[in-house]
């Protein structure tokens, strides 16, 4: 089964939309609530990553017989040091950003945490790629 | 506690129309950082937050939150608590700060 969604930036109204659909899919399939857990908070950390730091991108939702897969990608500008982007704490958000609440440089570190496999492929002024494996 | 319990106390104030108010609230968490919240929060939890956009409702619905507690008598923004009664997130505000709001539970 295969979920796709479009994800605008800077568009906080809408900003977790995805992830709590992504949720109800999932409800749907009777998924144990522990992995559903994991599933919502690496989508919305993804999402609004989309939202806040880039052009806008796409969510894929894959549901395989064991295992969720997804796929968060945008139009750019891309991460220029990603070993940087990863360390919890580490975050370029705007100081208007952080009065939000956002920017506590923690979405990737927690996104990783909730996965079984994850990768992250970003080319300087492109994209950038995260792709989400959770075993069901 | 659950929520309608902590309703009968005069200093909190339900701000949207949700069906649901039997639920338990099992634990009370303050934080403003909402990636901190996400990683951190637990089902059932009540929420204190200054954050009055609607991506705290998002967050709350997410973790499946029992409610968010706005302190200092904070007013949500319009699309917040519409978000909010479409999620079934009861928003409670209070004149009370966070340390006077947490005195109201014991767990
Ligand atoms: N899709 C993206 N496009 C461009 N840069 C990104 C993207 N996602 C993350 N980054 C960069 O990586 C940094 C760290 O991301 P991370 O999600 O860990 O923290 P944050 O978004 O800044 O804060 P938080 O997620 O805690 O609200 C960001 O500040 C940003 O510089
Ligand atoms: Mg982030």
């Amino acid at each position: 089964m295969k979920f796709e969604y479009t994800i605008s930036n800077l568009n906080f109204s809408t900003a977790g939309e995805a992830s709590s659909n992504i949720k109800k899919v999932l409800k749907l399939l009777g998924i144990d609530s522990k992995i559903i857990r994991r599933a919502a908070i690496a989508t919305y950390e993804a999402e609004i990553n989309i939202a806040i730091h880039s052009h806008g991108g796409k969510i894929i939702l894959y549901i395989e017989e064991d295992s969720i897969k997804i796929t968060a990608i945008d139009k750019g500008p891309g991460i220029e040091n990603i070993e940087l982007a990863m360390k919890e704490g580490y975050s370029t958000a705007t100081h208007e950003i952080r009065e939000m609440g956002f920017g506590a440089g923690m979405g990737l570190p927690n996104i990783k945490k909730c996965s079984n496999e994850f990768s992250i492929t970003s080319e300087f002024g492109k994209y950038t790629k995260l792709e989400i494996t959770i075993f069901i | 506690m659950k929520i309608n319990q902590l309703l009968e106390n005069k200093n909190f104030k339900l701000l949207n129309d949700v069906p649901y108010l039997d639920e338990e609230i099992t634990y009370i968490r303050s934080c403003d950082l909402l990636s901190l919240v996400m990683a951190k929060g637990e089902k059932g939890d009540a929420w204190i937050t200054v954050q009055t956009h609607s991506n705290i409702v998002a967050v709350a619905s997410l973790l499946e939150m029992s409610c968010i507690i706005l302190p200092e008598s904070i007013k949500p923004e319009e699309t917040t608590l519409i978000k909010a009664t479409e999620n079934d997130i009861p928003i409670i505000s209070t004149p009370f700060d966070v340390y006077k709001t947490m005195k109201e539970f014991s767990f």
